[in-house]
């Protein structure tokens, strides 16, 4: 190295030094700023975010299914273990069942008559999407999951994700090929709610704990464990009377809720299309949207 | 002797890959295993790799990488943006003020620096996400997720020294 070269690095030194730090203080800045306007615009990086979800969703498929496999596998062997009790089980079960069968035709015949009676507008129909849970990023702080269906498969915005068991969750943001399910006990959820037999409505909101809080519910309302939650339907959101989960603890804290899908073991969800417009705006004004 | 087209494009494939192997352990972060309860409680691995080329080979992964990472990771995961854009450069930021302090010492100080990085960087993440959602949030799975991560980062540290050692040597 000549003089030159040596008196260059010496000015050189210090003021890359001084880049880094500046680079560095600057994008600690960026991200403050970037979460004050997340804040305050909720919508801003949704697109950022499903694309971020498309490029990756591929990859996440691809992994995933070999563990679902290995996943089921297991399954399988606890279930053939438990073959004979589940048998039993069943056949309890089945006798219980049929009995609720002959009632449900019963009332299902019933139910034509009368609404022939009144014309009554029936619900629109509903269309089943189903979709592999790919993502299950969310760590210590969210509660979100990565679906492998998209916008092409007919997922929007808004929709309910369900399983056998009940919701699950709803779309939060949807991409070309993936879409962003918000479980019920993510601190950002909250779904309007009735309790099933008092039909007193309410709102289950989550925690990111395992168990859901009902709130906002009218004064002086009693509700006991043991009561089913289901959807009220209201805001246009959700469709009205998927199951949600039973009261589990009435205290001085409040009132808490066990959903009725443990989303750790959830491998395929259905999303549904109702026809409904989607998710509440929770802006001024536009919260009851006419339809 | 000039280093020719070929040797250069080599380095610089080398070169990258403490980022790629960082955003390789952001994606198995995100892959769902089924295990009840792990998702809440998984190890944040990426944070790992902040750490440890921030010790060994600061060069290597530049803020604007360690930006990137956590952006990316705000966006698979589903908090806030910006959040671990935030929390990943505060840990490069502490483990390179500390960087000559842990010069020549042995592995095992290298781990404990990361268990006092790892508890201010997740107490530091539970704070803002507290803010930002205006109630305090529920931090029991974040404990363990602390415990998962500090555990964990021995194994990993032992691949990315090897890795280092394979295909990084500084010439």
């Amino acid at each position: 190295m000549n003089d030159r070269e040596r008196s260059i690095s010496r000015i050189a030194a210090p003021v890359r030094t001084f880049a880094q730090r500046f680079a560095y203080i600057g994008l600690i800045v960026t991200a403050a700023a970037l979460m004050l306007v997340g804040k305050m615009e909720p919508a801003a990086f949704e697109r950022a975010r499903a694309h971020v979800t498309d490029a990756v969703a591929p990859i996440l498929d691809a992994v995933s299914r070999p563990l679902d496999v290995a996943h089921d596998m297991i399954g399988e062997g606890k279930t053939l273990l438990a073959l004979r009790e589940e048998n039993a089980r069943l056949r309890a079960g089945q006798d219980r069942l049929l009995q609720w069968q002959a009632i449900a035709r019963k009332l299902e015949t019933e139910n034509k008559a009368l609404r022939e009676l009144l014309n009554f507008v029936p619900a629109p129909d509903t269309k089943h999407i189903s979709a592999r849970v790919i993502g299950d990023s969310g760590g210590a702080f969210a509660r979100t999951m990565i679906l492998n269906a998209g916008s092409r498969d007919g997922v929007r915005k808004g929709q309910a994700v369900i399983t056998g068991a009940g919701l699950v969750g709803r779309v939060q943001e949807v991409g070309l090929r993936s879409s962003r399910l918000l479980l019920l006990s993510d601190l950002n959820s909250r779904v309007p709610v009735v309790i099933e037999s008092s039909r007193v409505r309410g709102v289950v909101a989550g925690t990111n704990g395992e168990t859901l809080r009902l709130v906002h519910l009218p004064p002086d309302v009693v509700a006991a464990p043991g009561d089913r939650i289901v959807t009220s339907g209201h805001g246009g959101a959700l469709p009205a009377g998927l199951p949600v989960g039973v009261v589990s603890v009435v205290g001085e804290s409040g009132i808490e809720v066990e959903p009725f899908v443990d989303p750790a073991r959830l491998e395929v969800v259905q999303a549904l299309d109702y026809g409904l417009d989607g998710i509440i705006e929770f802006k001024a004004g536009r919260t009851e949207k006419s339809r | 002797m000039k280093p020719t087209f070929w040797h250069r494009v080599d380095k610089f494939a080398r070169d990258l890959t403490p980022f790629a192997l960082t955003f390789i352990l952001l994606v198995i972060g995100a892959i769902p295993f089924h295990i009840p309860g792990f998702a809440q409680v998984a190890p944040l691995l990426p944070m790992i790799g902040i750490y440890f080329w921030a010790v060994y080979r600061p060069d290597l992964m530049p803020s604007a990488a360690v930006f990137l990472i956590g952006l990316l990771h705000d966006f698979l995961s589903g908090l806030p943006v910006g959040v671990s854009a935030l929390i990943f450069l505060m840990v490069q930021g502490a483990a390179l003020a500390q960087r000559s302090f842990f010069f020549g010492k042995s592995f095992v100080i290298v781990w404990i620096g990361f268990v006092f990085v790892a508890a201010g960087a997740l107490a530091m993440e539970w704070v803002v996400l507290s803010v930002v959602a205006g109630e305090f949030i529920h931090a029991r799975t974040a404990l363990y997720q602390f415990g998962l991560t500090v555990a964990i980062f021995p194994v990993l540290s032992w691949m990315f020294t090897r890795w280092q050692q394979a295909f990084l040597q500084v010439e």
